[in-house]
């Protein structure tokens, strides 16, 4: 029961990815991600004279000894996408790369487009590709035929916490990728958004804002770790048929005759 | 020579991307583009910097 989560091949018991930033202090960041029981945390890249940008902060990150997830979050075009990936390969030592393609500033959507021709570009130069993508299947199955393990189609846009907008949507994609390692990645705010992406087969979770934007971030980790390891068991094990007529579940056999 | 680091206009006196890196202070961990494009630390010592060259020094940051 409750097999691991592999990605590209590595092995992993939690099924949360948690992202790194939002949280009102680095002590709260900390023990917050610690507290998700999370492996794998996202990180990103700013110019160095930025706000933050720096050796505190990935000491900090350091210390908690996860996998990295580097992300090109804010690039608007092909070009910026693959220097960025190219940048984080150096910096964080990991081919790895949440390659984020934003397409429309108003909802902070991928690029479909783009992100198919920058997914190609990097993965002919060696990056194991997780996309963050729209819950579309075609541009989901173009993407495996590139050679994508992993996708992370959006349960909403970006840190609107309204949860999985299209349940049909996300629930074919799991259908027709059936072999694919599949992460909703984006748009959660409850556990119950993240157990139900569990429920639906999703292999994992991956979110920010959610844990980060808590009135208490840490509880709310726990929450979010628990949630997940509920909507995998559930999946693991098998829902009920739904039905609309109602069905007695204390048997009937026995009954006094007070209704006859 | 006038060149834009990290978004700002500096006047440089050197053209070599390793001293310019040191004048300003550049602290590990960093990658470096150069005009959008990104310049591997292997390759860093050979670079000589041209007019109007805009230099991205870049460091760890929070993600989602």
């Amino acid at each position: 029961m409750n097999c691991a989560l592999t990605i590209y091949g590595q092995s992993f018991e939690s099924r949360l990815l948690i992202g790194s930033a939002l949280y009102p202090s680095p002590e709260v960041m900390q023990a917050s991600i610690r507290a998700s029981g999370s492996q794998i945390v996202t990180v990103s890249l700013r110019r160095q004279n930025s706000v933050a940008a720096g050796q505190d902060f990935w000491d900090l990150i350091k210390a908690l000894d996860l996998t990295i997830l580097p992300n090109t979050a804010g690039c608007h075009s092909v070009k910026e996408a693959v220097t960025l990936a190219h940048m984080c390969r150096e910096v964080f030592d990991t081919d790895w790369i949440k390659l984020e393609l934003i397409g429309d500033e108003y909802n902070l959507q991928p690029d479909p487009i783009a992100l198919l021709e920058a997914t190609k570009i990097l993965i002919d130069d060696g990056f194991k590709v997780l996309p963050y993508c729209t819950d579309d299947l075609v541009i989901c199955q173009r993407l495996a035929e590139l050679g994508c393990e992993v996708l992370m189609p959006w349960g909403a846009p970006i840190g609107t916490g309204k949860g999985l907008l299209n349940p049909y949507a996300l629930r074919t994609i799991r259908e027709r990728l059936s072999e694919m390692t599949l992460i909703v990645d984006a748009g959660l705010g409850l556990p119950s958004h993240a157990c139900q992406a569990l429920e639906l087969g999703y292999d994992a979770v991956l979110l920010n804002s959610a844990v980060a934007g808590a009135g208490c971030p840490e509880t709310m980790a726990k929450a979010f770790r628990a949630a997940v390891e509920a909507g995998r068991f559930s999946y693991e094990a098998g829902a009920m048929i739904e039905r609309d007529i109602a069905a007695p579940s204390t048997p009937t056999l026995g009954m006094p005759f007070w209704h006859q | 020579m006038k060149l834009n680091y990290n978004g700002e206009t500096l006047m440089a006196t050197t053209s070599s991307l390793l001293e310019l890196l040191e004048v300003q202070k550049a602290k590990a961990p960093f990658a470096v583009a150069i005009n959008g494009q990104f310049v591997p630390r292997s390759q860093l010592s050979a670079v000589e910097l041209k007019e109007g060259d805009s230099i991205d020094v870049m460091s760890p940051i929070q993600g989602g």
